[in-house]
């Protein structure tokens, strides 16, 4: 614990702090550029130089290591005229043009030259101007604006694992470039947000709001299993941008691509009324006439008849309100795991990702299995390279064969090389036995096949073989992909006593023996085994876009997303976190579970709440974990999956294509031009920059 | 006047044979093995009795640089470099050791390496330097050969390889944490110190950069001894020093010189004089481009050492003696530097990117006079803004220049500026 004066105060801090984190824990603000937290140390734009004692010339506070003894001003002249100075060198190049400019309001920049700048220019040669570079779909570039801090490059080399993004050329002419390509990592869009200027801009949102115009909603990303905490930027009732929140736990302060810029997929392909199929077409109709349809079509229906399946964007309070009416009406068919998923609702710790989010940071060894985090969940991808660029943390692949940003030990493509881990047979093993705290992640492929119980009896016995669980560490772990899963195997959206599980639905629609189906956001069903309308099962939709579920749908009711619901979702580690609505469901679209307890009194069976809070006190009362917000509770160890055949086909992965995975990113224009961008240069083709 | 027995780079001027055979016969490689016999610890005390000082352009101590080197093994590499990239604008020493004399600075490779505990050194020589790399790698072959340096160097029991390694032409590349980054094989950029080289080096372990001539010499003063050595030269500033004269003299050369020399009798006796008598000298660049120029009045009296020339504000530098007469435009002469030092800025840090375009700009508006007096004094503000605050040197050899320009030659800046008023009034506004 090094103790050094600064500007005459005496302070102690931790080791390993620098000059600059010294200063800002002595209570005293200085003013930065190329620094960031999370990236290394560049010191190269001078903005934070302070004087020390003993030192001839001022220091780059970023740079320097907090020692014992330092005797540290940062508010004499020498230390005021020199981050004048380098304000003024910074501004000399950069262009006047704050006014359009979409950083202007939040640029670093702008608010540090308020507060250390110097009114008027003595520059009078002609300025810099630097011609702009393509950097995809996702990034607009304003090049003249850069100041050079490379943070950008920084971010993608440390944090996103690419290396295509670089300072080339020399003095004046240094330009960040990557070279005519989007930088091809799911986090790029992050170096928007690093970038302290306006030369890195988010292009789809680019002149479309000021941020001062924008109402800040804090909240929660519904698109993968990470439970990202965000911020929703919104416009009236438009949802004009994405950003990261600051959670340590759970997402640090990055956000993916997809939670970034599928937004403008909230306001495409909207159900924005209910429908009614009639003479074998949706037509537009009243709330009341698709409830009294729905309640004529289940009068007289046996329970065992009617089934409901939730998809991977539903909140759990309408995962709850459908459970109650369903066991209301005497059904038990009800399955949350739309894909099939072999999950294992006995054990907790059998669906869980046990080590946490964080705790990956701890691990020392690493097993994937039939999983591609790098699509699935492309946050708990970057703690697994930031992990292992901590260095002594050997990875081994069992699935598809992908680039995942750090190496892998490439051990094989199916359940046999699996069996021979739990078997302790090979080096690998023998890794994962050595270390002190491995750590197994499975993934959705390797459950969602008809061997799937098997498979997960089989990690366990992998997990259990290489010593994962002890008494302060369990290394097993479930790498979900859906963002409502967890909170619907918590709450119990699972087949009752004799029920059917998704399996069971889809063959009772086929066979005859389902006549109503609920689909509550489901989406990613093979519709075609539902049959064609009218001849298989009547289908009830609930959801927001119009999908594959609302294609099929006989009665449409329009729900809201994610953005427009006050919802509880728990992430893949079973962290309980609370979405906040943005902006209100367009149309006549309601929020979900009040769409359930309206439909519920229309077919005689009242939901007994009538408000938010009492649906939590609800929701509580089926699992009290549900009160716990934001707290890990570890999962005890049990027994989970079922012995049984292994069949020797090899993994899949859960994510075919990570820009497109549910029915807001389907609807999204951006995800489409990702999809166009990314895909036509992994096949090769023209990109139209060739000589 | 230095005597020739006193002299170190005896065949300076190429002369003799450049080769083993020749260096041998220079005594070269002379009681190698007892050098390195008296121990780390001795060697480093000698060099830093002797006060030699390193010959690169900053004058540190070079004992007290190698005594920065882990005592102990530290399981990994030690690393000697040796600074060949020589591209300050007037000098051309290191060229001609490397030249002509190749084995004294194989033969300081090894003991200099030895005293710090390196395990391996790298020599970095300019890219433009193709002659010369293709003789010293002559060199470096025939003193493997020899069985001088590799496995069992000189019998002494010490194993010490010694790489060649071209740059490709930048001068930023010069700069000892630039080089080391150029040499792992990433762009020329200078990195933050601390850590400093002989904490964490090339690769990440414990280097010691030298120049050429700093190593080269190193030997010798061992062979012939400390008080030798210290007895040339003035205290703190000892020895022997080539010094490169070029510009308006009548014989431009290289010359091995005692230091503390008097300016005027360097130029005198070495260069022939100043190209139309002394009278005729307007001012002097003493150490390379990048210290300060010094005006006729003070060329009177210097001396060349480090420490009388940073007493007069200027500095030895590489002891690159540009000579400038009356017939020179001298804020032409510098807005070229000034030029120089934009277009070899790494862009890296603020202060020298975007200051050595804003300097060279206005100086060169400057060498028409367009411009106004009060710039003067912004122009002289801005070196100010970049001395000190970048990360490498770069910015302060971009100003200081400047500076020394402003403060010896203003009235001819201000007379500029009123005669192109007096006949462009229009465009002076």
């Amino acid at each position: 614990m090094p103790k050094l004066t600064i500007d005459g105060k005496e302070i102690e801090v931790p080791d390993g702090v620098n000059v600059l984190q010294a200063c800002e824990l002595a209570g005293v603000e200085i003013p930065r550029f190329c620094y960031h937290e999370r990236l290394s140390v560049a010191g190269n734009c001078r903005m934070c130089l302070v004087e020390m004692e003993r030192a001839p010339k001022p220091i780059a506070s970023c740079a320097m290591p907090a020692a014992d003894g330092m005797v540290v001003r940062t508010d004499t002249p020498t230390v005021k005229k020199a981050r004048r100075g380098v304000m003024e060198f910074l501004l000399i190049n950069h262009p006047l043009d704050c006014p359009i400019c979409d950083q202007g309001g939040e640029c670093d920049l702008q608010d540090q030259a308020m507060a250390y700048g110097f009114d008027r220019t003595r520059y009078e040669e002609n300025k810099r101007a630097v011609k702009e570079k393509y950097m995809g779909p996702l990034i607009k570039t304003i090049m003249t604006r850069c100041i050079h801090c490379t943070r950008c490059v920084r971010f993608a080399t440390e944090v996103g694992g690419v290396e295509e993004i670089g300072l080339v050329n020399r003095g004046e002419h240094a330009e960040i470039t990557t070279l005519e390509q989007a930088v091809d990592s799911e986090l790029s869009g992050n170096m928007i947000d690093v970038c302290p200027v306006g030369a890195l801009t988010s292009r789809p949102y680019a002149f479309t709001a000021r941020p001062w115009e924008l109402n800040k909603t804090y909240s929660l990303d519904a698109l993968d299993a990470v439970g990202s905490n965000i911020r929703v930027d919104t416009r009236g009732r438009e949802v004009m941008r994405v950003l990261p929140r600051l959670h340590e736990d759970v997402n640090e302060e990055w956000i993916s691509d997809k939670t970034r810029y599928a937004c403008d997929g909230l306001g495409r392909q909207r159900l924005d009324r209910p429908y009614l199929r009639r003479d074998g077409r949706l037509q537009p109709c009243t709330w009341d006439e698709a409830f009294r349809a729905i309640a004529r079509r289940i009068e007289g229906v046996a329970a065992e008849r009617i089934a409901a399946l939730a998809g991977d964007l539903c909140d759990a309070e309408s995962m709850l309100a459908l459970k109650d009416l369903l066991t209301a009406l005497g059904s038990p068919n009800l399955d949350c795991r739309q894909d099939g998923a072999a999950l294992d609702p006995r054990c907790r710790a059998g669906y869980l990702f046990n080590t946490t989010i964080a705790g990956i940071e701890r691990a020392d060894a690493c097993l994937l299995v039939g999983t591609n985090p790098r699509h699935e969940a492309a946050l708990i991808n970057a703690r697994l390279r930031k992990r292992f660029l901590m260095g002594g943390f050997p990875v081994g692949l069992i699935g598809r064969q992908v680039d995942l940003t750090y190496p892998v030990d490439y051990l094989g493509a199916g359940p046999e090389t699996l069996q021979d881990v739990a078997a302790g047979k090979g080096a690998f093993a023998e890794t994962l036995k050595a270390a002190e705290r491995p750590m197994l992640v499975l993934g959705m492929a390797a459950l969602a096949r008809p061997d799937g119980a098997a498979i997960l009896h089989l990690a366990r016995q992998a997990a259990e073989a290489a010593g994962m669980i002890g008494d302060d560490w369990n290394g097993f772990n479930v790498l979900h992909s859906a963002a409502a899963r967890v909170a619907g195997l918590e709450l119990g959206f699972l087949p009752g006593d004799g029920g059917r599980d998704t399996g069971g639905i889809l063959a009772g629609a086929e066979g005859g023996d389902i006549e109503v189906l609920f689909l509550l956001g489901a989406d990613e069903l093979p519709m075609a085994r539902l049959g064609e309308p009218g001849k298989g099962p009547f289908v009830i939709y609930q959801g927001h876009h119009g999908d594959a579920g609302a294609h099929r749908a006989d009665v449409i009711l329009p729900g809201a997303a994610y953005t427009e619901k006050n919802g509880t979702y728990v992430n893949t580690e079973g962290r309980v976190q609370l979405g906040r609505l943005a902006a209100f469901p367009p149309g006549e679209a309601r929020e979900d579970w009040t769409i359930l307890r309206a439909l519920s009194e229309i077919v005689g069976r009242r939901l007994p709440y009538d408000n938010l809070g009492e649906v939590r006190q609800k929701l509580i009362a089926a699992n009290a974990r549900f009160a716990a917000v934001d707290r890990i509770e570890p999962a005890a160890w049990g027994a989970f999956g079922a012995g049984g055949k292994i069949d020797p086909a090899p993994f899949g992965v859960a994510v075919e294509n990570f820009y497109m995975t549910d029915p807001i990113s389907r609807a999204s224009e951006t995800m489409a031009q990702c999809i166009e961008a990314f895909e036509a240069r992994r096949a090769g083709a023209a990109t139209g920059t060739e000589g | 006047m230095l005597s020739d027995k006193n002299r170190i780079f005896t065949n300076l001027y190429g002369q003799d044979d450049w080769r083993l055979e020749g260096a041998l016969a220079r005594g070269v490689w002379d009681a190698t093995k007892g050098m390195i016999a008296l121990g780390r610890d001795e060697i480093i005390q000698r060099i830093k009795d002797s006060e030699l000082r390193g010959r690169g352009g900053a004058g540190f101590p070079a004992g007290l640089k190698w005594s920065f080197m882990p005592k102990q093994n530290t399981g990994r590499p030690h690393y000697l470099v040796v600074n060949a990239d020589e591209s300050e604008p007037g000098t051309c020493k290191d060229r001609e050791i490397m030249r002509n004399d190749p084995q004294r600075l194989l033969e300081g490779c090894l003991v200099a390496g030895f005293a710090m505990g390196a395990t391996a050194c790298y020599i970095y020589i300019r890219g433009e330097f193709y002659h010369e790399a293709v003789r010293l790698q002559a060199a470096i072959d025939e003193a493997y050969a020899a069985g001088l340096i590799g496995k069992n160097a000189c019998k002494s029991g010490f194993d010490y390889d010694i790489y060649l390694h071209r740059g490709a032409g930048a001068y930023i590349c010069g700069e000892e944490t630039a080089l080391l980054e150029s040499l792992e094989g990433k762009k020329g950029q200078p990195r933050l110190k601390p850590p400093f080289p002989a904490a964490a080096g090339l690769y990440g372990c414990p280097t010691t950069v030298n120049n050429v001539e700093t190593i080269a010499v190193t030997p010798e003063i061992l062979r012939r001894g400390v008080a030798w050595w210290t007895g040339l030269g003035r205290p703190k500033n000892t020895g022997t020093k080539i010094f490169s004269i070029s510009g308006h003299v009548n014989q431009p050369c290289n010359v091995e010189e005692e230091m503390g020399l008097p300016l005027k009798e360097l130029i005198e006796t070495h260069a022939g004089g100043v190209r139309g008598g002394w009278d005729n000298l307007l001012a002097v660049i003493p150490g390379g481009s990048s210290v300060p120029l010094i005006p006729k009045s003070i060329c009177d009296t210097v001396l060349m050492d480090f420490d009388s020339l940073r007493d007069v504000k200027s500095g030895l530098g590489t002891a690159a003696v540009i000579v400038m007469d009356k017939s020179t435009d001298v804020v032409e002469a510098i807005a070229n530097l000034a030029h120089f030092y934009m277009h070899e800025s790494c862009g890296q840090c603020t202060p020298c990117r975007e200051g050595t375009g804003w300097m060279w700009r206005v100086l060169t508006r400057m060498v028409r006079g367009h411009a106004s007096v009060e710039e003067i004094d912004t122009l002289l503000d801005v070196t100010y803004q970049v001395e000190g605050h970048t990360i490498c040197a770069l910015g302060d050899a971009a100003a200081w220049p400047i500076q020394g320009l402003i403060r010896h030659f203003r009235p001819e800046l201000e007379r500029r500026i009123l005669e192109y008023r007096k006949h462009a009034p229009a465009a002076a506004e």
